[in-house]
């Protein structure tokens, strides 16, 4: 009886080692060496996996900048400088300077500014509601208001407001990954520079149809004037195809095309309210925007 | 009695309008006809501010394969080429027209004559119809010549007319098979010459007895059309779902009509033709329905209306809309899309202007899916739709390539049937639409 459990316990323990070997030599032989910096970059990424970098996730773009050796494109516009800074240390080298950038919602149209004509049915989609109208207030181009984009926010900061059935972006938790605009089917949301202290000017609109028809559905729609572009001292804005658009790296946010705007389109947030009459508030800011 | 072999429902009928005879409609003072009225690519604009136009002056032409030309539904002066409104309120260009008088090209027929020899041959046959600017009037607005150039190595066996008007509430179709018989049997005639067949099969749904009865005594006079009763089952008018009711073939995944050797065309379209290849005229016209359960029934019409005609004049010369009126749509109720914009034109395909009360309006709110199946009972392409919906929801375009959601023909079955009211087919729409142009970016590759 004792024969047969010692035979058994010499049995395992041989088939044991012998199973050991096999996968030891196995092991060696199929090894995978992966860099130990992947892992290090990885840690410095968020985490999120938004895909607003361009990549799979936050892997693969660690993947990609250790593959590749340098940051040329590669950016991840969650982690921001911080995150860069730290990748360019593991990586030995200069971090590129990249702005934050931010969602902004192009529209100034949704229940406030359009007179909503028909009602809509059909399933909560944007994409689904796009294919078969131009939007309940008969703009063709601007917000559907139905949050596409919001569903497609990983980080909770956008939302549809209620009483103006526009989204709005929190800027606190916008990062900048780009998931909104990609959402959007009228392409609606821009990103944008953050700009200095937060301070953005935008045209709200991406209505391109001649200035009457636009401003027959929407009383804040831009109508290709020009004046803003005539205004801007620094060249910065272009009218196309009725539609008017500034340039986020010339605009030194001196205001002068907001005051011009006959219907309001350009929208100047996160500027503290004008000081009633000190002498030209708006070329004092511009004289300061210049300087920075 | 024959019909499609999988899925379809029974959705009310409401022929509400067929017995009302075809009215001509009044000219309109001021037309806005659409540049690009078809399938395809867009059509080049031929002419500008000022111009003078008779009817029939070619307006747009087609350049591209799949496309088709405009001609001028009125005589008068070109006032602008601008965009106008379509009537789901979307922008596309157009030619607007001050309508004076009605003076006709010199070259079109315009007597009541019925021609029943026909001079041309089969190439120009189909020249002719290309010419004319004729497109598919069962509601795609496909350009029909391309339909009658069989591609080398396929062979036309069948020639199937759509007489079956499966939608509910339009009569359209109903009203020229009983009032333009031999003009539609003149025009299978030019079809099956164009084509190189000595025979045709016309499919009539049982409920419109008085169609079949005069299509069939017609038949006798001309040889080797037969008209085919159908059993009533919705989408049986679909071109796929009609193929198989009368030849029990079945169309392949992804493939045409062709490739079964069939070839499909409405009784609209074989009325048009006639127009075309006997008597020189474009396709500047067609007969829509005005109809709805709140409408009057002396105000239910059927109407010749010339193309780019503003819906709201039809909507006042049918006595204007009823007071409790939720919706408007353009085609039937389970095809047709929403009106958003009466000041909208008419197009080659508008078939009707359909009134829903306030009450038949709304769709109710969705609930859960539960399961039931009955979607995909319905579904006369054998797909999922409850699968193919969620897929397209998590826009997971791939999964749902595989799952055919590219063969979908939008019939709305599956939203008619679900007992939950989920939006299914506007989220396979959605599908489409991307899966479409991934595709395309794939072919360019």
């Amino acid at each position: 009886m004792s024969t047969i459990i010692i035979y058994a316990i010499i049995a395992m323990t041989v088939a044991g080692v012998v199973l050991a070997l096999v996968l030891y030599l196995v092991a060696q032989k199929f090894k995978v060496i992966e860099d130990p910096r992947i892992d290090q970059v990885c840690e410095c990424l968020p985490g999120a996996n938004c895909g607003g970098c361009g990549f799979a996730g936050c892997r693969s773009l660690a993947e990609a900048i250790v593959k590749a050796g340098d940051l040329e494109g590669k950016a991840c516009p969650v982690g921001g400088a911080t995150a860069m800074a730290q990748i360019a240390d593991v990586m030995g080298l200069k971090a590129e300077q990249s702005d934050p950038m931010i969602a902004v919602v192009r529209c100034n149209g949704g229940k406030c500014n359009t007179k909503q004509k028909v009602k809509y049915d059909g399933a909560m989609d944007c994409v689904a509601a796009s294919q078969n109208m131009a939007s309940e207030g008969g703009c063709g181009f601007g917000c559907l208001g139905l949050g596409n984009c919001v569903k497609a926010c990983k980080f909770d900061a956008i939302k549809i407001n209620p009483e103006t059935g526009l989204p709005e972006v929190n800027e606190e938790r916008c990062v900048g990954c780009g998931a909104c605009a990609k959402a959007c089917p009228r392409m609606v949301i821009e990103l944008r520079k953050k700009g200095l202290k937060d301070r953005r000017v935008f045209v709200s609109c991406v209505n391109k149809e001649k200035g009457a028809l636009a401003k027959k559905n929407c009383e804040r729609a831009c109508i290709g004037c020009g004046k803003c572009e005539k205004e801007c001292p620094f060249g910065a804005i272009s009218v196309v195809n009725n539609l008017s658009y500034i340039d986020f790296n010339k605009c030194k946010m001196c205001r002068k095309c907001v005051a011009v705007c006959p219907t309001g389109a350009i929208l100047a947030v996160n500027f503290p309210a004008a000081k009633p009459k000190v002498e030209n508030p708006d070329t004092q800011t511009a004289e300061k925007g210049g300087e920075q | 009695m024959k019909t499609f072999n999988r899925g379809g429902v029974h959705p009310e009928e409401n022929k509400l309008a067929k017995n009302s005879a075809i009215e001509v409609f009044p000219l309109t003072k001021k037309a806005v006809v659409f540049v690009s009225q078809h399938l395809g690519a867009p059509a080049t604009c031929l002419v500008q501010k000022g111009d003078k136009v008779k009817v029939g002056t070619l307006l747009a032409k087609a350049e591209a394969f799949i496309c088709a030309n405009t001609h001028s539904p009125y005589s008068g002066t070109v006032t602008k080429v601008d965009v106008a409104t379509d009537f789901n309120g979307m922008k596309k260009p157009a030619i607007y027209i001050d309508v004076e008088g009605d003076e006709w090209e010199e070259n079109i027929d315009t007597t009541a004559d019925v021609i029943h020899e026909i001079s041309l041959d089969a190439q120009q046959i189909v020249e002719r119809i290309k010419d004319r600017g004729v497109v598919g009037l069962g509601g795609a607005a496909f350009p029909t010549n391309v339909k009658f150039m069989v591609p080398s190595g396929k062979k036309a066996e069948y020639l199937i007319i759509n007489g079956v008007e499966c939608e509910p509430y339009l009569t359209s179709d109903n009203r020229i098979m009983l009032e333009n018989t031999e003009e539609i049997f003149i025009g299978i005639e030019i079809m099956k010459k164009a084509l190189g067949l000595t025979t045709a099969y016309v499919g009539i749904e049982n409920n419109k007895p008085e169609a079949i009865e005069k299509m069939s005594k017609m038949a006798e006079k001309f040889h080797g059309t037969e008209i085919v009763p159908l059993k009533l089952k919705y989408p049986q008018g679909a071109e796929k779902q009609l193929i198989n009711a009368i030849t029990k073939r079945e169309v392949p995944s992804g493939k045409l009509p062709i490739d079964v050797g069939c070839v499909v065309d409405n009784v609209g379209t074989a009325l048009a033709i006639y127009d075309a290849v006997q008597k020189n005229k474009p396709l500047i016209s067609n007969v829509m329905t005005f109809t709805g359960k709140s409408v009057k029934p002396e105000n239910q019409k059927n109407l010749l209306v010339r193309v780019g005609t503003p819906m709201q004049e039809i909507i006042d010369y049918c006595g204007g809309l009823p007071e409790d009126t939720g919706k408007l749509i353009s085609g039937g109720p389970m095809m047709g899309k929403a009106i958003m914009d009466t000041t909208a034109p008419t197009v080659k395909t508008t078939s009707s202007i359909l009134v829903m009360s306030e009450k038949e309006a709304h769709r109710i709110a969705p609930s859960p899916c539960i399961r039931c199946g009955k979607c995909v009972e319905a579904c006369p392409m054998g797909l999922e739709p409850v699968l193919l919906s969620t897929l397209c929801s998590q826009q997971k375009w791939e999964e749902a390539e595989n799952e055919c959601v590219m063969d979908c023909i939008e019939c709305g079955c599956c939203l008619f049937t679900c007992p939950a009211s989920r939006p299914l087919l506007d989220l396979i729409r959605v599908g489409k639409n991307k899966v479409g142009a991934i595709r395309r970016a794939r072919a360019q590759k």
